[in-house]
């Protein structure tokens, strides 16, 4: 590739936060991609859906709450934001319960997109 | 035909990093070219020159210098991942450098394919 | 698109997730997914209905190393690191489902 390609970066979060580093660590290429002035697209799907959850209060488990960073995305220019409908029906939430804003999918709209993808990195 | 990879998760714990290993090797023996191995999460773990397996067991990070020196691999190491959980230059095995996570995503870019390895 | 599975279906539900948005192409099992493409397994009939839609393929060393070799089902084709290799550069994307 030349200088200034542009390539489509897909995230793929399946993992809840906190029980794991990856929601943590995946933001942090997500943040470090955008740098790179590439077209960026996140997924939630599975239990990475609640990584979006709004409420998240972790003092109690001496853990940084850095869930306001997905807010912070669009200043980043990172504004395709997707979640699976199924996903979060399955575990009894609404697009109310998530802290941003997001386009709602179905699988096989899902399941296009990524196809068109140059990198998937799943988390 | 140019790959990266990327491997999120530590030696012995998971079999991410022997997959890779072979994949790696794999590539290189059917003449493609390894651009990156990049080591994020659990990954960097692989590069613990502290670590000693049995005798009777592969030395997962040796294998890795050793493909390295072989092949002028670019074996790199996320400096945030790795800080977290100390690993740093002190304690670098052979052919590892420590880098920013900006490896990974121009390795993505430059690569025509990047392949994932974790749990 | 190639997608690449690691986990036993028996205990994650990887491929399940990946069977129902991924849109066709290729599917290789490796790691513990390996235990999914062999016959009498509780998915063999999900995997068995994904040829429909997918090519299937499964890691042959990785099926050997857990005494499995000799029951992959019909329709799903055994690979080597080298076939992996293959199966990567033949498709335009690849993703591994984590």
């Amino acid at each position: 590739m030349s200088e200034g390609a542009i390539k489509k970066f897909m995230f793929v979060n399946r993992k809840a936060p906190y029980g794991t580093i990856y929601a943590l660590e995946s933001l942090e290429v997500v943040l470090i991609t955008a740098a790179f002035d590439q077209d960026v697209s996140l997924v939630f799907m599975d239990d990475g859906v609640f990584q979006l959850k709004k409420g998240q209060q972790t003092k109690g488990i001496e853990n940084k709450n850095f869930s306001p960073t997905y807010r912070a995305l669009d200043g980043y220019d990172i504004e395709k934001l997707y979640v699976e409908a199924e996903a979060l029906a399955a575990r009894g939430l609404t697009e109310d319960d998530l802290l941003v804003d997001v386009t709602v999918m179905s699988r096989a709209e899902l399941g296009a997109l990524m196809d068109e993808m140059d990198v998937v990195l799943s988390f | 035909m140019k790959f990266a990879v990327s491997i999120n998760e530590g030696p012995y714990q998971h079999q991410a990093s022997d997959s890779a290993y072979l994949f790696c090797k794999a590539a290189l023996e059917k003449g493609h070219e390894i651009r990156r191995v990049f080591f994020y999460n659990d990954g960097v773990n692989n590069a613990s020159s502290l670590t000693e397996p049995p005798q009777d067991d592969r030395n997962i990070v040796a294998r890795w210098s050793k493909l390295a020196e072989e092949h002028k691999l670019d074996l790199v190491v996320c400096v945030a991942a790795a800080l977290r959980r100390g690993i740093r230059d002190e304690n670098l095995a052979a052919g590892f450098r420590i880098s920013g996570l900006g490896q990974l995503v121009e390795a993505g870019i430059e690569a025509d394919r990047l392949v994932t390895f974790g749990d | 698109m190639l997608h690449i599975v690691n986990k036993s279906s028996l205990e994650r539900n990887t491929l399940d997730s990946c069977l129902r948005v991924a849109n066709g192409g290729a599917i290789l099992l490796i790691e513990d997914a390996v235990y999914a493409a062999t016959r009498g397994n509780e998915a063999e009939g999900k995997l068995r209905d994904a040829l429909a839609r997918f090519k299937i393929y499964v890691l042959g060393p990785d099926l050997d190393a857990r005494g499995m070799g000799d029951r992959v089902m019909e329709g799903v084709s055994t690979v080597d690191y080298g076939g992996f290799v293959d199966l990567v550069a033949e498709h335009k994307n690849c993703q591994s489902w984590l």
